[in-house]
């Protein structure tokens, strides 16, 4: 099941736990990987695990001029591009009112602003091909919100709105967008939290467990492939139960 | 390349993305009233032109391009 050889995808955050899980679920399926993020040597160890049909595509996505030619590097290592997951994303976590307008704006810009300047450069061959997907990490603070966050929840929640307005733009051309939502999982982002907080945080889990990356990757995985030609606009929850939307 | 030649390359790629009869492509005739386009149609045959053409359509021109006439006299003016 899920096969997608001849596919070529494009990872952002490619170096990240998450993001390396996509790329290797893809990557196991048939898929062409291009991996990006701002760090080359995780990238560069990726690849080579990997092998063949891995290809490394540094970039800062906080950097306008290098978002718009990214789509276009990855077209000129693969051949085509297929699939985007736009998984990349930062933290600048703090309360709103010591936030400063820079936290803000990092978070906007390459949480979401990438995103549509991404979204946007790969329509055109996506469109001529008849066949795209878009695949774009959100999270479950997007829905339900979390203190100290106001930033990354607003950029992921508008990710779920630019999702769902670009799915029926596109839907008639055989182009899917779609969000996974992932809950509490276990990555750099939270091995930053000490025992106590993440007992915590389980307690409010129903499966009283982190997720893994590779359970990220099963739900993108199946959102990119041809059998869920007929799903759109959606966002599918990883959460462990943490929240039933 | 003739002015002539220019107009039946355009109609061509009009009834094969719009799917409607070529009779129907006429100077006055508007892509979405006449023609059936809905938005995302407008934007690619302005894709199509580019590459049957190889010029670039910015964005600003394309939204003026309306008719097959306005299409026909702007590529004119392009290559």
């Amino acid at each position: 099941m899920f096969d997608l050889s001849g596919k070529a995808a494009l990872v952002t955050g490619a170096s990240g736990g998450i993001g390396g899980a996509i790329a290797r679920a893809l990557h196991g399926a048939g898929a062409q990987v291009g991996l990006s993020g701002t760090r080359e040597a995780p990238l560069e160890a990726l690849a080579a695990e990997l092998g063949e049909g891995a290809h490394v595509l540094p970039c800062n996505l906080s950097d306008a001029d290098a978002v718009k030619e990214l789509p276009k590097r990855a077209i000129e290592a693969m051949g085509s591009l297929d699939i985007l997951v736009n998984n990349a994303g930062v933290t600048r976590d703090q309360l709103l009112m010591r936030m400063s307008d820079e936290d803000w704006q990092t978070v906007l810009d390459v949480n979401l602003t990438a995103v549509m300047k991404l979204s946007q450069a790969v329509m055109r061959p996506m469109m001529k091909a008849r066949w795209g997907r878009i695949v774009n990490i959100s999270s479950i603070v997007g829905a339900t919100g979390n203190p100290g966050q106001t930033n990354y929840a607003a950029a992921k929640a508008g990710m779920i709105g630019f999702t769902k307005s670009l799915a029926y733009e596109v839907s008639t051309r055989g182009i899917t967008v779609n969000a996974v939502a992932p809950g509490f999982i276990e990555t750099a982002m939270t091995d930053k939290l000490n025992d106590e907080q993440k007992a915590g945080i389980l307690t409010q889990v129903p499966m009283g467990r982190m997720g893994s990356p590779e359970e990220i990757a099963a739900a993108v995985l199946y959102l990119a492939s041809p059998e869920a030609g007929y799903v759109t606009g959606t966002t599918v929850h990883v959460n462990g139960g943490m929240a039933m939307l | 390349m003739s002015e002539g030649d220019i107009e039946q390359r355009v109609r061509k790629k009009v009834v094969e993305h719009l799917g409607v009869e070529e009779d129907k492509v006429t100077e006055n005739a508007s892509f979405i009233d006449d023609l059936g386009a809905d938005s995302l149609d407008t934007v690619e045959l302005v894709m199509a032109f580019e590459e049957e053409f190889g010029i670039e359509i910015p964005d600003d021109a394309a939204e003026t391009i309306q008719t097959f006439g306005d299409a026909v006299s702007y590529i004119k003016g392009a290559v």
